[in-house]
């Protein structure tokens, strides 16, 4: 059972189709769906539908086989990343510092829930554990910058400098 | 085989050695509770209903999946087995919509029951934060409520295991995990086959078929339309088990009493069309053969089956019968032939089928299934429907008078009886082809080596001259089977039965609910199947060509099978779909 749309459609650019067939036909076998869905991530920073349909239909299995293994997984995301990709921290020192109204007043400005993308591709949000700035809670990260000691009053400067 | 002797409850018990716990206390009349468990089909050990106590092991142990070792002993009815099953039940409550007032699961519902038994009477006792969840209620033949879903498994077990779909599975994790598709896509828009296996198993109210009884109820009291009904060769073995009658039991007489009571006009019975797709489906194979056209001929009464060939075997499409399915066929002849005999509009008729089966619904909706812009069917019911209007309506079902079907579309041969269940289309086509190859009246009638449940049975006939290979199978894992050995040259079949259903269409998606303490321990197929087999043994005329009406109407409308008028009428087509789409 394969398909004939994915066996021909190209996936992303040439360069990552080729790579992510390449990645199938080496990693294919026994129990190797996870290092396929990981080196999948790896190409194309997150995994869109088309993905999915091509390693089904590569491994023989239904779209929603793959999903499901993908979905249990928190380390995959299915939704591509914005220019800047925005990182709220909601572990334990970070929300009882107020992490929560952070991501709740970001969330409202950006108009997107967890995971998701602002339609022009420039900003994306998550929430995510701590990532060891407890001293500087509360802690979020647009790509490689951090900002600590924040406070919901600063969300917008801070955005609006995202060029 | 080597038996083990184990005690349960102090009693002593010997079973096969591999046999479980539970299948051990069935041996000495004890029945385990179950949730998940479903046999052959889901055997996951997940629910934790099934745990009882074994000397020696600290923990409770699940016993649908826990095998029994010599000199074992299991205590099934401890307190501390009670208690943690009712602690379950209060859980899966904790996080369960309970509209048990109004859900249609209502009195089948196997965690009612199993709530009621175990005496849960403070339903909200951890009552929280409830995994967020929508109906989907996007595709034709069912809807999908998961906020009564308890995650046994089941739908989406049968979906893999048995029907090689797998649209549906376990998405998320922790408090999230729910059933859905790819990306949580609404169903109608993934690749399902309509079949209903996931509803049959479903244990509680989460999965049911699309009610459409109120169009039938609007129909009824609506003085323009002509209310015709069809009923499906399989539901008179099956519709007494919407009111506790025992299964295996054929309502024929009753079904007619009881369709002539809530008020439709004719009372019609789908095998008559049964009867016609096997001349026009002989005549076809005849043609193939004859012609050197594209074999092997395959059935295309199932529509599950054909939703399944549209969307993963498309290079099957030229392999199936051009025949309209048998409600489709019928539907066809009411609102012509029928109609031009009672001098109507057949825009004035409204057809109503009674099926096994929820991918009818789906069927009967397909832009091809129609003539001149006028559906062939108007609305499509499963077995269960109508044993809901029959209980709305107050009808006494199990008392009624046998009555017979309306003349001229309620006579049919005992060939149609057969093809509720699998193998039935078959036998009923050999009957005829042996006897047009032959030309010999008495050539036989019984072809019993097709019937029965095996995965897939394979006969080679001699017919005349002609040596004829054949094969029939249902549930569509083992039409894959089928179609990959044919892929891989390993097979030569002039003819293939498929069924979408294990078993046929007496195991329909349509058909009344049996819960898993039933479906574990009976061969519900065949307890079924049987009650057609007896019909049809115990009926004069057992051939469909031999039937009088298809006669008249082959001689004054349709001329001969295979004609124009039969093509415009009685054939149809098939579109090529993708596996990872609805379209």
């Amino acid at each position: 059972m394969s398909c004939k749309t994915c066996e021909t459609a190209v996936i992303g650019t040439a360069e990552q189709d080729k790579k992510l067939r390449e990645s199938i036909a080496a990693l294919q076998g026994d129990h190797s769906l996870v290092q396929i869905l990981q080196a999948a991530q790896e190409i194309y920073g997150y995994l869109p539908q088309e993905v999915i349909n091509v390693i089904a239909s590569e491994l023989h299995v239904s779209a929603e086989k793959v999903y499901s293994v993908a979905t249990f997984y928190s380390q995959f995301s299915f939704n591509p990343k914005g220019k800047y990709a925005i990182s709220v921290c909601l572990g334990t020192a970070c929300y009882v510092k107020g992490a929560g109204e952070i991501y709740d007043k970001i969330k409202e400005k950006l108009g997107v829930e967890d995971g998701g993308c602002t339609p022009d591709g420039k900003f994306s949000l998550d929430a995510c554990r701590c990532v060891g700035a407890c001293g500087l809670a509360p802690v979020f990260s647009i790509n490689d910058n951090v900002y600590g000691k924040v406070t919901p009053d600063q969300i917008d400067g801070i955005l609006e400098k995202c060029e | 085989m080597k038996m083990v002797n184990l005690t349960i409850n102090g009693m002593k018990v010997t079973v096969p050695e591999g046999s479980t716990i539970l299948q051990a206390a069935r041996e000495a009349n004890i029945d385990i509770p179950t949730l998940c468990y479903l046999k052959d089909i889901n055997e996951i050990g997940a629910c934790r209903m099934c745990v009882v106590e074994i000397k020696g092991s600290p923990k409770l142990n699940a016993a649908c999946v826990f095998p029994v070792a010599e000199g074992m002993e299991v205590i099934t009815n401890s307190r501390r087995v009670f208690d943690a099953r009712k602690i379950n039940l209060q859980l899966l409550l904790s996080n369960h919509r309970r509209e048990c007032l109004s859900c249609v699961r209502s009195g089948s519902c196997e965690l009612q029951k199993l709530c009621r038994d175990y005496g849960v009477d403070d339903e909200s006792i951890f009552d929280g934060l409830k995994t967020p969840s929508s109906i989907d209620d996007s595709a034709t033949h069912m809807i999908r409520d998961n906020s009564k879903c308890i995650l046994c498994r089941r739908c989406t077990a049968v979906c893999d295991h048995i029907q090689d779909a797998a649209v549906i599975g376990v998405n998320k994790r922790g408090f999230d995990t729910h059933i859905g598709s790819a990306f949580d896509a609404p169903l109608s828009t993934v690749a399902c086959v309509s079949c209903g296996q996931c509803i049959v198993a479903c244990p509680t109210g989460a999965l049911q078929e699309k009610d459409d009884t109120d169009k039938v109820w609007a129909a009824l009291s609506d003085p323009e339309k002509r209310v015709v009904v069809q009923t499906a060769p399989s539901i008179r073995a099956t519709l007494g088990e919407c009111f506790n009658m025992p299964i295996g039991t054929n309502v024929e007489g009753k079904m007619v009493a009881a369709l002539r009571r809530l008020g439709f006009d004719d009372v019609f019975d789908t095998d008559l069309s049964a009867d016609l797709t096997i001349v026009e489906e002989a005549n076809e194979l005849v043609e193939r053969i004859k012609t050197g056209g594209t074999l092997p001929l395959i059935t295309s009464c199932s529509p599950g089956w054909i939703n399944y060939c549209e969307h993963y075997y498309p290079e099957f499409i030229d392999n199936l019968s051009t025949c309209k399915s048998p409600q489709q066929m019928f539907g066809a002849l009411t609102k012509s032939w029928y109609a031009e005999k009672l001098g109507i509009d057949p825009k004035n008729i409204f057809m109503v089928s009674i099926m096994p089966c929820t991918a009818k619904k789906y069927e009967c909706k397909r832009e091809e299934q129609s003539v001149n812009g006028v559906p062939d069917v108007d609305v499509a019911l499963t077995t269960r429907e109508l044993g809901r209007m029959i209980e709305r309506a107050g009808i006494d079902f199990a008392n009624l008078p046998d009555e017979k079907f309306d003349d001229p579309l309620g006579i049919s041969t005992g060939a149609a009886v057969i093809f509720g269940a699998t193998g039935g289309v078959m036998e009923a086509a050999l009957r005829t082809a042996a006897e047009w190859i032959t030309g010999d009246p008495n050539a036989p009638v019984e072809f019993t080596d097709v019937r029965g449940t095996d995965a897939v049975k394979e006969r080679t006939y001699k017919v005349g001259d002609l040596t004829l290979n054949v094969a029939v199978t249902s549930g569509l894992k083992n039409a894959k089977e089928v179609l990959e050995s044919i892929k891989r040259g390993e097979k030569n079949y002039h003819f293939i039965e498929v069924m979408a259903c294990p078993g046929g269409c007496v195991n329909g998606g349509g058909q009344p609910l049996q819960p898993a303490s039933v479906r574990n321990n009976v061969d519900l197929k065949a307890m079924r199947a049987k009650a057609l087999y007896s019909q049809d043994s115990d009926m004069a005329m057992r051939k469909s060509h031999d039937n009088p009406i298809l006669k008249e109407i082959y001689d004054s409308y349709l001329e001969k099978p295979g004609s124009h008028k039969a093509h415009e009428l009685l054939h149809t087509h098939y579109t090529q779909k993708s596996r990872f789409s609805g379209e």
